[in-house]
């Protein structure tokens, strides 16, 4: 028996099969759904490439693609270079204000993509703050929806150069000074090559983010169409399943491309810090430091306007007529949604953090921690990657496909909270499980082995030791489930019941219904949940890291 | 019938064998040291003991019973290893209470006589409530002894439990370890690749190489019979000389210094003196080339008065002269 099962028992094979079977439920049945559907005609004939031939015949749809394309480039061009200036200032210069700047180049990732759209609209729109002032921009189209993706992308750039710039060799700076190096020579070449995999990622997962989003083109695009706007309109507007699938597909390819550069280029990254480097000590520059610390401040000032624009909007009667400051934007419309739809979201932010966290961290549990089954982890493996390359749009629409068909013995969940919290716990799968393989690998891989020989189950060691080492990386995803949850449109749209709406989407529709300023109302809201909880997420892990030291 | 029985056991990683037919006995009460430089099978083999690792082929028996497919938690045993692998969040008494649990109806109450039994032990009873990263490295080693030793184990298995530990500290834990295993008369199985630890604490020593065992026996056979120049080069510092019949071995300090006539076997001239503290490693060279220690008291080699270049005549006793034969690899 036990040269079958290895060095697992049969316990251990059922969760995990349990596991990988749910994953591939919620995962690979829906995209099969999607891809079979992107080849079959309305009447259900097998269509093979005709879809796609009708696609790219009909110009006002191929358009798109090239739209979409020069949408993402540019935008990533822009966020992976203010990303790391960014983040160099904050790591390897002596500015003051480095916590406030670090907590306000957050700030986008606390609103839904519609809401710094919003935001935009406030502050260039036709009553816009600055157009007010003369500042004249077509913001409507191309230029717009280009800003607010780099809004959106800005501080995903930001966190990994961040992270990337934190460890460096201090060793190299110092033998590069003593050798009388120039600034400039040294940033080229000891700086950079050793964050260049960081450039190519962060690229690829702006381009990526740029490339999928619904919200800012939802908002701003007018008559400038991308493959996001255009998937929602064939689905949700002419019920075309057919042709949103092949958009679907399309919005994929470049998902999936970005993926196995990515694949190839962190696989390539093995020059890793040497464990003998010592901390960097950043020498005292001034001029440096004042060029560093006047852009950090250009760059949450914007930020910080974004927010106090929406909150000029919020709080004031009726912008820009009257501007006595009132309190009733937040007696919401019920035809968006009402307050029922802040609510709604709580509700599925919540489940979705309880349950993502619970099934991320157990499953990379039994990935990270039993043995044998090769070939069933394997597979596992494959499975907590895939998320990496699904947009939330292909999520959605792949789960309208699946769950929504009558045959399905889960169609009972369609509309209700469930296939949403089920979506943004696929949708938002693969950081978290990063970080909890992370927080896993760290652990003594002996403390599973002294607990066989004592005849402890594993059970009692998950819950004793595992679980509680590994505290601040599971605070981290649910955090990180919640904050998602919250800002979340792309996947939902497709699946939110007419019972339960949820807020993302009802700024979306205050916003198509003209109530702005009950849609920025509606995003202060969600800014200030999402604050909270990063705060007190912050005080917890401070109050973790102080009692282990 | 020895206690732990182990036999034939093959065991790859990805095609490269860990262990090949390896086979041994272990007698109860016994302190059994493996020993071989790293990636030579011993921890490998110390696992599938263990039931941590599952055999490709042969068998486990322990105590006459076949455990060879039993889960770990079956085989009662207790584990030390090189990490520790103390539980960091809990304190000192809290890790050895938690793999007490109903462990043979023990009641609460004996359970906590149990831990302070063992704390006694290594004599760790005032750390009890500290938690390991309070503790230095040997309190942290003792504490996970302890652990293992708490549940009452019918044989104990250490895995290089020293190695991460300052020289001092090393030397004492060994006389400490002993003492407890002997006083318990407790089987033990410990994997080292330090042969000094091998040869203080053992009762007898399992010497691999490549997956294989190479010699078993007891510290002094080991040490003055090696069965082949690797054994005799890995323990202990070894001479080697072309002889007609093969090559011969010497161990330094077995080497008597003579006068120039009375009963010398080779001349050698002085290369260098290496002060070691009590003794001095007098190294010379043979006609052909062939390098040779001689180890002497430091106050003999004082009282000698030579110097590099000088000659000495070197007296080879036969009765500690080995001899192997000249295919046989170092």
């Amino acid at each position: 028996m036990r040269r079958i099962f290895g060095q697992a028992g049969p316990a251990q094979l059922l969760i995990l099969s349990a596991l990988i079977l749910s994953f591939t439920v919620t995962l690979i049945f829906p995209l099969f759904s999607l891809l079979s559907k992107a080849f079959f005609d309305k009447s259900g004939a097998f269509a093979g490439i005709r879809n796609y031939i009708d696609y790219f015949g009909t110009p006002s749809l191929s358009v798109s693609i090239r739209n979409t394309a020069e949408v993402s480039s540019v935008t990533a061009v822009f966020s992976v270079l203010l990303g790391l200036a960014y983040a160099y200032a904050l790591t390897r210069t002596n500015i003051r204000g480095k916590a406030f700047f670090r907590y306000t180049a957050l700030i986008p990732i606390f609103l839904p993509t519609v809401v710094h759209a919003l935001g935009l609209v406030y502050i260039f729109g036709r009553q816009g703050i600055l157009t007010g002032l003369g500042v004249e921009t077509e913001l409507y189209g191309r230029f717009g929806v280009i800003l607010s993706e780099i809004i959106f992308t800005f501080p995903q750039a930001f966190l990994m150069f961040a992270v990337a710039l934190e460890v460096a060799d201090g060793r190299l700076y110092e033998a590069a000074d003593s050798m009388g190096v120039s600034a400039v020579k040294r940033f080229f070449g000891i700086t950079l090559p050793d964050i260049k995999y960081t450039v190519v990622n962060a690229f690829f997962v702006c381009f990526t983010l740029a490339f999928t989003d619904f919200g800012a083109p939802k908002v701003l695009g007018g008559g400038y169409n991308v493959l996001a706007t255009d998937i929602y309109k064939q689905i949700a507007g002419q019920f075309n399943m057919n042709m949103g699938a092949v958009v679907g597909t399309l919005l994929l390819l470049p998902a999936v491309a970005s993926f196995a550069v990515g694949q190839i280029v962190t696989g390539r990254n093995t020059s890793t810090v040497s464990s003998k480097a010592t901390k960097l000590s950043v020498a005292d520059n001034r001029p440096r430091d004042a060029v560093f610390f006047v852009f950090c401040s250009a760059v949450s000032a914007c930020f910080l306007f974004l927010i106090a624009a929406l909150c000029m909007g919020a709080l004031t009667e009726y912008y820009p007529y009257n501007m006595a400051p009132t309190l009733r934007h937040f007696g919401f419309n019920a035809s968006a949604g009402g307050i029922e739809s802040y609510f709604n979201s709580l509700e599925m932010s919540l489940l979705t953090a309880v349950f993502g966290t619970a099934f991320v961290f157990v499953y990379a549990y039994m990935l990270e921690k039993t043995r044998g089954f090769d070939m069933l982890r394997r597979y596992g493996r494959l499975l907590s990657v895939l998320p990496l390359a699904l947009p939330g749009m292909v999520v959605g629409v792949s789960f309208i496909f699946f769950f929504n068909a009558r045959s399905n013995p889960l169609h009972f969940i369609y509309g209700t909270v469930v296939i949403l919290v089920l979506s943004n716990i696929l949708h938002y799968f693969s950081v978290p499980f990063v970080t909890a393989t992370g927080s896993l690998k760290k652990l003594d891989r002996e403390f599973e082995s002294v607990s066989d020989s004592m005849s402890v189950i594993r059970v009692k060691t998950f819950l004793r030791v595992s679980l509680p080492l590994s505290l601040p990386a599971v605070l981290e995803i649910f955090m990180y489930y919640f904050v998602n949850s919250m800002v979340t449109v792309s996947a939902v749209v497709f699946l939110y019941g007419a019972k339960f709406k949820i807020a993302s989407i009802a700024i979306t529709h205050m916003e198509e219904a003209g109530d702005i300023s009950q849609a920025a109302a509606m995003s202060l809201l969600i800014l200030l949940i999402n604050a909270a909880v990063r705060i007190a997420y912050a005080i917890t892990a401070n109050i973790i890291e102080r009692k282990n030291l | 019938m020895a206690f732990l029985e182990i036999r034939n056991i093959t065991k790859r990683f990805a095609g490269q064998a860990a262990l090949e037919d390896v086979s041994a006995d272990i007698d109860k009460g016994e302190m059994v040291c493996v020993l071989g430089p790293s990636g030579c099978g011993k921890t490998t083999l110390l696992r599938i003991i263990a039931g941590l690792e599952t055999a490709d082929s042969g068998s486990v028996y322990i105590d006459g019973g076949d455990c060879t497919s039993q889960p770990p938690g079956k085989r009662n045993f207790g584990i030390v290893f090189q990490s520790y692998a103390l539980f960091p969040n809990m304190t000192v008494s809290d890790n050895i209470m938690f793999g007490l649990h109903r462990r043979r109806g023990l009641g609460r109450e004996e359970m906590r006589a149990r831990v302070d039994d063992v704390l006694g032990m290594v004599d760790l009873l005032e750390h009890r409530n500290k938690y390991p990263r309070q503790l230095s490295g040997g309190q942290q080693q003792r504490a996970a002894l302890a652990r293992a030793i708490a549940p009452a184990p019918s044989y104990l298995l250490l895995d290089e439990p020293l190695s991460a530990l300052d020289a001092k500290v090393r030397v004492r834990l060994r006389g400490e370890i002993r003492g407890i295993q002997r006083a318990l008369g407790i089987t033990a199985v410990m994997v080292t690749h330090d042969q000094e630890e091998a040869l203080t604490m053992a009762d007898k020593i399992i010497v691999m190489n490549n997956a294989a065992v190479v010699q078993t026996g007891t510290p002094r056979e080991i040490y003055d019979r090696p069965a082949t120049p690797f054994v005799a080069n890995f323990i202990g510092f070894m001479n080697f000389y072309p002889a007609p019949e093969g090559v011969c071995a010497i161990r330094p300090e077995r080497i008597e210094l003579t006068g120039a006539t009375d009963g010398c076997d080779m001349v050698a001239e002085i290369k260098g003196f290496e002060f070691k503290g009590a003794v001095t490693r007098i190294h010379g060279v043979l006609p052909r080339q062939t390098e040779i220690c001689v180890d002497v008291a430091s106050e003999k080699a004082d009282a000698l008065d030579v110097r590099a270049s000088d000659r000495m005549y070197l007296r080879i006793p036969k009765e500690h002269l080995l001899r192997y034969p000249a295919s046989a690899a170092i």
